[in-house]
């Protein structure tokens, strides 16, 4: 993995956690966040924060998802602004745990709000400040024009890029002499930016943006903030995260399917990865390794059979034989649950390139057990199979496939190396047109 | 060096393994051997092994490769290595390439790890390029220049290294991300044209040491390199450079380029194809907008993969045809020696071997006491004794035995500090000598005059019931043939007045439960023919656990042939050795909790009678 987004929450409790190291006393952050999730106990969280009862709040959506403000999922009033209790915010959020939202074009659940105390504030007093990370260096973007169009006023952001091996001076001086001019307290906003610019650096983050950032004498307001860290740093940092989730983000919800593999996926060394795109598609794909497995997603899709192709996934870094089992039972059981309604036979495509040094044949053993269990639907539903695999031991491999698939009363056509990679997709769709 | 700046490696080139790890060095060894080179590997850095070197082979002959602390003790004994393969794990990679930036000698630092934060690969990019180093990786299995030089595990087995023609150098040059696809690529390219003239995976991290630009405007200059060959992925914008450079002239031969995960434009963010990093942040990211570049600009792009042997075998055939690449004249692979553990693992050969063990097994989950897992000899609450029976004889004692055997240990256990073994031991430890030494010498002091009694007691005893000797026969045998006195009878003190009180408690032990007691019996009836002599010539403890013993291991079912041979072995002495060394071991830490001094024995406890030989 690499650059990972993490929750508002997260985010902002990792700034709190440090904010002596960098801000010192020069400025204060009175963090008041709290993360409810389906699991919170609504009842008892007022006790363990008071404020929650004590001040009009604000609740909104934190699945790592932006324009919450656009999309209307930002309760910050009931008849005016600053009026929302704790009862409205803990209505408002079971309200829309239930519904279902769509999120550019993706349908799914809410299942994470934050809750803050409003902070009435004017609009110009919202700032702007973000940190990136690219190929030629950091760069920070300022803005006295923060708030939800800071994107309208882009020409007002001043960019500034930071060198990959530029000491603490360097960067302070390239940013202070950078402020936009429309910032009124340039040197306590060039001092604050300096400032986060070196935690968001020391901290391995990947991306950090405070929009908007309201500064009141020395006190400072992130009413919204967005922030990737680079998960590979936790070796260096880790400590300084505290205890950080990585979640996947707004999504569709999971199938049964594919929660089961993404529950072995997790407690395995191994990769295996399985997502439904199409569960009445005919095509269904068993492909080894991350690349090979895009690339036979790629080709079925370029030959112009993407509307029939049914997942997506892959296994790769050695499984074990009951991994391997497992993961090929999932997909073999999806896909023998019903006669295609053409009748025409499904395809399976177990694929992979050379391997390097994984035993070709130990991994087909698990594939054949699942075989064994899976022989009589897959019989009954009609299964063409194709396998095309390389590396060692792959003629043994292939042998053994082919034997246990003719046992079973299995059509199947198996290729070591002489044949191209993707090449069992071209005969798989051309004896499909024959057929 | 006389390399020309394009070339990274060359038959020549000698490189610097960070890392012990014996498996990859072996596969690089083994490639050196098949392409008939020296050894590339000059030297191993492994700052935390205790070895100066480690052996390897080459070919079927063994070669010492020496290991160092540091990279930089490495560089200067081995003036001649300019690569460094740095297979440092994640933690470490970063550090050691810092490290190899300060070697003026190193122009290339190969990095496989997986995981460096982000942060650290910009840097060592910025910083290698300010040097005029060159990095391969992070998060890469690195490359190969056929014929000259492999990295690492590049290419997999040497059977497929043969087979995908990276033994011999072809007429393309190779830029992918994917190391997973290298292979793959590396046989595409055997199969439709004459093979890789050198490939490199720049790894899949967001930020590389190296782009596929930089090794691409080396391949131009490369005359080995007829065409190239570029496959790339969703997200990141590296491709672009090389369309520019295209558009630019900077590069002439041609390019086969095709950027993987074209399928994500049918499913939008919704899917995540391949691994985390590929995904396209923008338009321009996406896999069909960057081989709608590389097309427009004049890079031959197929229509999608399945097609991409055609169009490598169209160039190749086009430049064959136009006479720019010439036919290879294949070159001989020696074979490489199968390695035996491998080979005896598949079956292939067979090896007598020169030890056998037949008490215990240490090869399973569990290691095991005559078949029994230790943890089992717990559970079921084996005792000593218990254990002694499966790893000396090889059997679960009945209970009578092992609460005899019990019984003797205990007995046994020690004598007191001033019988030889016990002072040997203390005079030892008085030296300052540690626990084994102090040991050893008390061990050493048993034999035929200090506990050997056991053996020898059950030995003749034994040997007169069998004939049958009458207590009388046998006594006058021991005087007249043997000429010594009797073991096992005999005792400084004790008399049949003053039984010892051990004898009596092992001898009713016995009574109590053994099947049968036929040896002691007849010791007995000698010891009635010995007492008459004289008071003490008693049956000894010595003599009691040496004839009980015999008929213990004849209740258990042992032939009197079995018997003689475990006395022969020094089994039955055994239990002397084993319940006396607690003893010892006693009396050494005694002497250590006392820190007593060194002993010199006083001199008017000596004898002197020294006298200079006549005549000298």
């Amino acid at each position: 993995m690499a650059q990972r987004g993490i929750r508002e929450y997260d985010g902002k409790r990792i700034i709190a956690q440090n904010w002596k190291d960098y801000f010192g006393d020069t400025f204060e952050y009175d963090f008041k966040s709290v993360l409810v999730t389906p699991e919170t106990d609504f009842e008892n969280l007022p006790k363990e924060h008071p404020w929650l009862l004590e001040m009009p709040l604000v609740a909104k959506p934190d699945m790592l998802f932006g324009k919450r403000g656009k999309l209307g999922l930002v309760l910050f009033k009931v008849n005016k602004p600053g009026d929302v209790t704790y009862q409205d915010a803990v209505n408002w959020i079971k309200q829309k745990m239930q519904e279902e939202v769509e999120i550019n074009g993706v349908k799914g659940h809410l299942t994470h709000f934050l809750i803050e105390p409003f902070v009435p504030h004017k609009p110009e007093e919202e700032y702007y400040v973000a940190f990136s990370m690219g190929d030629e260096g950091d760069t920070v973007y300022m803005s006295a024009f923060g708030g939800i169009d800071v994107e309208e006023n882009w020409d007002k952001v001043s960019e500034v890029l930071i060198p990959p091996t530029a000491t603490d001076e360097e960067a302070e001086k390239l940013i202070k002499s950078n402020i936009p001019k429309e910032i009124k307290d340039k040197e306590k906003y060039g001092d604050f930016v300096v400032r986060a610019y070196k935690m968001f650096r020391d901290l391995h983050f990947a991306y950090f943006e405070v929009n908007p950032l309201v500064m009141v004498g020395n006190k400072v307001y992130l009413l919204d903030f967005v922030g990737k860290v680079d998960d590979t740093a936790a070796f260096v940092v880790g400590k300084k995260w505290g205890e950080l989730e990585f979640p996947s983000g707004f999504g569709r919800d999971l199938t049964p399917e594919e929660k089961y593999i993404k529950e072995l996926d997790e407690k395995s060394g191994s990769s295996l990865k399985l997502t439904i795109l199409n569960p009445e598609g005919r095509i269904w794909t068993l492909v080894a390794g991350g690349g090979a497995s895009v690339v036979y997603a790629d080709t079925v899709a370029d030959m112009g059979y993407v509307n029939e192709l049914a997942n997506y996934g892959e296994y790769s870094g050695n499984p074990t034989r009951t991994e391997t089992r497992e993961y090929v039972k999932t997909v073999l059981d999806l896909m023998t649950r019903n006669k295609h309604p053409s009748g025409k036979p499904k395809i399976l495509l177990i694929g992979g390139a050379i391997a390097n040094f994984t035993d070709v044949a130990k991994t087909f053993d698990g594939i054949i057990d699942a075989f064994k269990e899976y022989a009589e639907k897959m019989r009954q539903v009609g299964i063409r199979i194709y396998v095309r695999r390389g590396g060692p031991n792959y003629e043994v491999g292939l042998k053994k496939i082919k034997q246990a698939a003719q046992e079973l009363g299995l059509p199947i056509e198996v290729y070591g190396p002489e044949l191209h990679m993707t090449d069992i997709v071209r005969k798989a769709l051309e004896e499909e047109k024959a057929v | 060096m006389s390399r020309p700046d394009y070339l990274l490696f060359d038959k020549n080139t000698k490189a610097i393994f960070w890392n012990l790890n014996n498996a990859a060095i072996q596969r690089m060894l083994d490639y050196d051997y098949v392409v008939g080179r020296s050894p590339s590997i000059a030297a191993i850095v492994a700052p935390t092994s205790e070895r100066s070197f480690e052996k390897f082979f080459y070919g079927t002959k063994e070669i010492i490769i020496p290991i160092y602390k540091s990279t930089k003790e490495a560089a200067k004994f081995h003036p001649e290595a300019d690569v460094l393969l740095n297979f440092a794990s994640f933690r470490t990679a970063y550090p050691v390439t810092l490290e190899a930036f300060e070697i003026p000698q190193i122009r290339t630092i190969i990095i496989t790890a997986e995981g460096i934060p982000e942060r650290y690969a910009r840097e060592m990019r910025v910083k290698a390029k300010e040097l005029g180093k060159w990095i391969i990786g992070p998060a890469t299995v690195g490359g190969i220049a056929p014929g000259a030089f492999r990295i690492a595990n590049t290419g997999g087995t040497i059977e497929n290294i043969v087979a995908s023609k990276l033994h011999r150098p072809g007429s393309v040059g190779l830029v992918t991300r994917s190391g997973g696809l290298f292979n793959e690529l590396s046989n595409i390219i055997a199969r439709n044209a004459d093979g890789v003239a050198e490939g490199i995976a720049i790894g899949g991290d967001r930020f590389p040491g190296t782009d596929f630009l930089d090794h691409m405007l080396r391949f131009e200059k490369n005359p080995q390199v007829k065409f190239m060959i570029l496959l790339g992925e969703v997200g990141g914008e590296a491709e672009y450079k090389v369309v520019e450079a295209v558009k630019n002239g900077l590069i002439t031969k041609p390019v086969i380029g095709w950027c993987i995960g074209t399928i994500s434009k049918f499913f939008g963010g919704e899917v995540q194809f391949g691994h985390a990093g590929a995904k396209a942040g923008a338009d321009r990211e996406t896999a069909d907008a960057k081989n709608r570049a590389m097309r427009e600009s004049g890079i031959h792009v197929p229509n999608n993969f399945n097609e991409l042997p055609h169009v490598i075998k169209g160039i190749y055939e086009m430049l064959r045809g136009e006479g720019k690449i010439a036919p290879i004249v294949e070159p001989e692979v020696p074979p490489i020696p199968e390695d035996l553990n491998k080979a005896i693992r598949e079956g292939k050969v067979r090896k007598g071997t020169n030890f056998i063990c037949t008490i215990s097994d240490d090869r399973g989950e569990e290691a095991t006491y005559c078949g029994v897992p230790i943890s089992e000899v717990i559970e079921k609450g084996l005792s000593i004794a218990d254990v002694i029976g499966l790893l000396w004889f090889k059997q679960k004692f009945p209970t009578w035995a092992s609460g005899f055997i019990d019984m003797v240990i205990r007995v046994v256990a020690d004598h007191g500090p001033a019988v030889s073994g016990a002072h040997n031991t203390k005079v030892t430890a008085r030296a300052g000598k540690d626990l084994m030494s102090s040991l050893a010498t008390g061990i050493l002091t048993i034999g035929p005059r200090f506990g050997g009694a056991i053996d020898g007691a059950a030995k003749y005893f034994k040997m007169a019931y069998e004939k049958k000797m009458s207590p009388n026969e046998f006594a006058e045998y021991m005087k007249n043939v043997e000429k010594i006195p009797i073991p096992g009878i005999g005792h400084r003190i004790k008399s049949t007045k003053n039984p010892d009180k051990r004898v009596e408690l092992l001898k009713d032990y016995a009574r109590r439960n053994f099947p049968k007691i036929e040896l002691l019996d007849y010791a007995l009836e000698v010891e009635k023919v010995t007492t008459s002599k004289k008071e003490n010539l008693i049956l000894n403890v010595d003599g009691t656990i040496g004839v009980l013993l015999v008929d213990l291991f004849k209740a258990l079912g042992y032939s009197n042939e079995d018997i003689d041979k475990l006395i022969d072995a020094g089994a039955f002495n055994a239990f002397f050795v084993l319940g006396r060394s607690i003893g010892f071991i006693g009396h050494y830490l005694d002497e250590k909790r006392l820190d007593m001094p060194l002993y010199r024995h006083p001199t008017d406890d000596i004898l002197y009678d020294v006298k200079r030989p006549e005549g000298f």
